[in-house]
């Protein structure tokens, strides 16, 4: 009897020491970053250019690149991810194959490796539209859309993003009560006056929750874009959708695997890696808080 | 009488609106997007990985009329073709993308006599999935195992959602984290030979694969149906009992597809094992030595090759290859245990 008390006891301390040890480990992340790189982290850093070959100055270039990118990024994938959901959730029939090929879709696509995505950008938007547009437009031989660019990056970072807002869309419209549906449809509505006056407008903040995480998940990406767009230093910001990109996750990258000097340009990687995670970790923060206050809005 | 009804049941039904025919069509060819995805990632990570598949071609022709044959179909512009000709006018007769290249001990893609032995890639990427799953399973089952079974709701609310931020941590932060303290700290504890090692990147996986883990264990924990700890409890077992031979067993197969997720995660992660691997392709067992992984081979050298040549379709097929692996892991999460799952908790 004793013994079994004891080892009771021991799971359950076990178990919370998990917890701890997990807990920990992510704050000590955090500090450890910012810690790091606190002398670097002023106004200026964030608003201006690198300088001296990278060993000063700030990222003002691999925030906007990455800025540019989740937002083209959101514009494709936002929408479809939406439309997507509601589909599932208020046309589809449960049943029919063509439903079942669509879940199992979304499913995989969550599971594949983001550098997979990176490669079928290249083989894809790049290779094969992106060349094709060139072969078809322009008759001077030169590269256009065939090479890696901002608009490629984005769209191969949207394909990867989907199922985030799909899965986030899909959560906040089972919420909305079938009384509501039957409602609007026993007034005269038909489905579609349904979905657009009564289902999307009380599942906005499910829509909302999936663009924030799918921009927390775009920002913090780094395989896809590798050889789909991004670019270790531009002396322009990118003007136009052929143009290449910078992003912050790249720049910790090189910055932090491929420079010539790595331990001058230390603080700058730190303070890089100390914004990127702060950009992604306030943005799932505001995505849980948010979803947190719906659901409780729910239950009430 | 019946017949009338039926009629004015079929009038209601037919009376077609532009607008829902609209509405409807569309939003169900919008969602056909996801579907259409998965075909074209198929498609075009096969297609640049195409000549391994059919070696003959290439080795038969001549190289200058193969490559515009073998591309023929290929809607890819002039300055491409070219730059497959001077990698073929480059490239020795053993830079063929064949079966048997693949197959060799070593990865050497640059230099004389290229090799593209896929094997210390292959052993590199277990190597460094395991370590992370034996790091990172434990800690995020026991945790999924507190604030399912232990934890009161409060303290639940807490835990969950703060563990759950870790999977906001981008990989190429954690990655960075590796690189720069886990290395450093653990070549001071332990004096490993090598900074960077399959050892490091493993601990610095398992935190990217520990929020998958915990999330989907946490979840199975939690749809075990009520009635299975309160017939326990009412049994007489204890709080601990009930959760280690009550909920425990009936979750195993959730359990299983958490390990089964967070192995694929691990399996085709990217910049957390290019930057703190070391990247040494090695075929050895020694986790304490600097590993290749597959998928951070393609990053590291995708930037480098020529388009079209045959280190170009060896990435293409690495990519093909995780694309395929984790494809067969999560269908096998996903169906598998999802279905045992089911008809356990309906008791057949």
């Amino acid at each position: 009897m004793m013994n079994n008390k004891l080892l009771g006891r021991s799971i359950v301390i076990v178990s919370a020491l998990a917890v701890l040890i997990i807990i920990s480990a992510l704050v000590y992340i955090l500090l450890d970053i910012y810690i790091g790189g606190k002398n670097y982290l002023t106004w200026g850093f964030l608003t201006s250019n690198p300088k001296e070959g990278m060993t000063a100055g700030g990222i003002f270039p691999a925030i906007v690149g990455t800025v540019l990118l989740v937002l083209i990024m959101s514009v494709a994938c936002v929408p479809i991810g939406t439309i997507t959901a509601i589909y599932l959730n208020e046309y589809a029939s449960k049943t029919s194959v063509f439903t079942k090929m669509i879940r199992f879709a979304v499913n995989t696509l969550s599971g594949v490796p983001a550098i997979v995505f990176g490669l079928f950008g290249l083989g894809f938007f790049i290779q094969f539209i992106g060349a094709g547009v060139d072969k078809a437009i322009y008759s001077d031989g030169q590269l256009h859309w065939g090479q890696p660019n901002l608009l490629w990056a984005s769209l191969t970072m949207a394909f990867l993003t989907i199922p985030v807002v799909i899965v986030s869309v899909e959560e906040a419209l089972r919420t909305v009560p079938d009384d509501l549906r039957a409602g609007a449809l026993a007034l005269g509505a038909t489905k579609w006056q349904t979905i657009r006056k009564i289902v999307i407008p009380n599942s906005l903040s499910g829509i909302l929750t999936g663009t924030i995480l799918a921009i927390g998940r775009g920002a913090g990406e780094v395989a896809p874009i590798l050889f789909t767009g991004v670019a270790y230093f531009l002396p322009h910001l990118p003007q136009k959708l052929t143009d290449q990109f910078m992003n912050l996750g790249y720049h910790i990258y090189v910055m932090a695997t491929q420079s010539t000097d790595v331990e001058a340009t230390k603080g700058i990687q730190y303070a890089t890696a100390f914004i990127l995670l702060i950009l992604t970790f306030s943005l799932s923060f505001v995505a849980m808080i948010i979803r947190y206050r719906f659901r409780k809005k729910i239950k009430a | 009488m019946q017949n009338k009804k039926r009629d004015s049941k079929n009038s209601l039904s037919r009376k077609f609106r532009l607008s829902e025919f609209l509405a409807e069509n569309i939003i169900k060819a919008v969602s056909f997007t996801s579907f259409a995805a998965i075909i074209l990632i198929f498609a075009f990570v096969f297609r640049e990985a195409a000549p391994i598949f059919f070696p003959q071609e290439k080795k038969a022709l001549s190289s200058e009329f193969q490559q515009s044959e073998t591309y023929g179909e290929d809607p890819a512009d002039s300055p491409k073709n070219s730059l497959e000709e001077y990698a073929s006018f480059h490239s020795g007769a053993s830079d063929v993308a064949s079966f048997e290249n693949l197959t060799q001990k070593e990865w050497q893609p640059v230099g004389e006599n290229p090799k593209y032995g896929l094997l210390p890639l292959f052993i590199g990427s277990l190597k460094a999935t395991i370590l992370a799953i034996l790091f990172g399973a434990p800690l995020a089952i026991l945790a999924a195992i507190y604030s399912a079974l232990f934890a009161s709701k409060r303290l639940r609310e807490i835990i969950k959602p703060a563990i759950e931020l870790l999977a906001s941590f981008p990989s190429v932060v954690i990655g960075f984290f590796a690189l720069m303290t886990i290395a450093t700290f653990f070549q001071s504890v332990f004096g490993f030979t090598y900074r960077l090692n399959a050892f490091t990147g493993g601990v610095a996986m398992a935190f990217a694969i520990i929020p998958i883990i915990y999330t989907v264990t946490e979840d199975a924990l939690t749809a075990v149906p009520k009635y299975f700890s309160e017939a326990s409890l009412a049994l007489g077992a204890t709080k601990w009992q009930t959760a280690l031979f009550v909920v425990m067993p009936a979750a195993t197969p959730g359990i299983f597809a958490a390990l089964l997720l967070g192995f694929g995660r691990a399996f085709g992660e990217t910049m957390i094992l290019l930057m703190a691997t070391g990247n040494a392709p090695l075929s050895t067992f020694n986790i304490f030595e600097p590993v290749r992984t597959l998928s951070a081979t393609i990053g590291a050298e995708m930037a480098e090759v020529v388009f079209g040549d045959t280190h170009y379709t060896v990435l293409f097929f690495i990519g093909a290859l995780l694309f395929v692996i984790t494809f067969i892991i999560n269908a096998i999460a996903e169906f598998y245990v999802r279905a045992k799952l089911m008809k356990r908790f309906r008791g057949e």
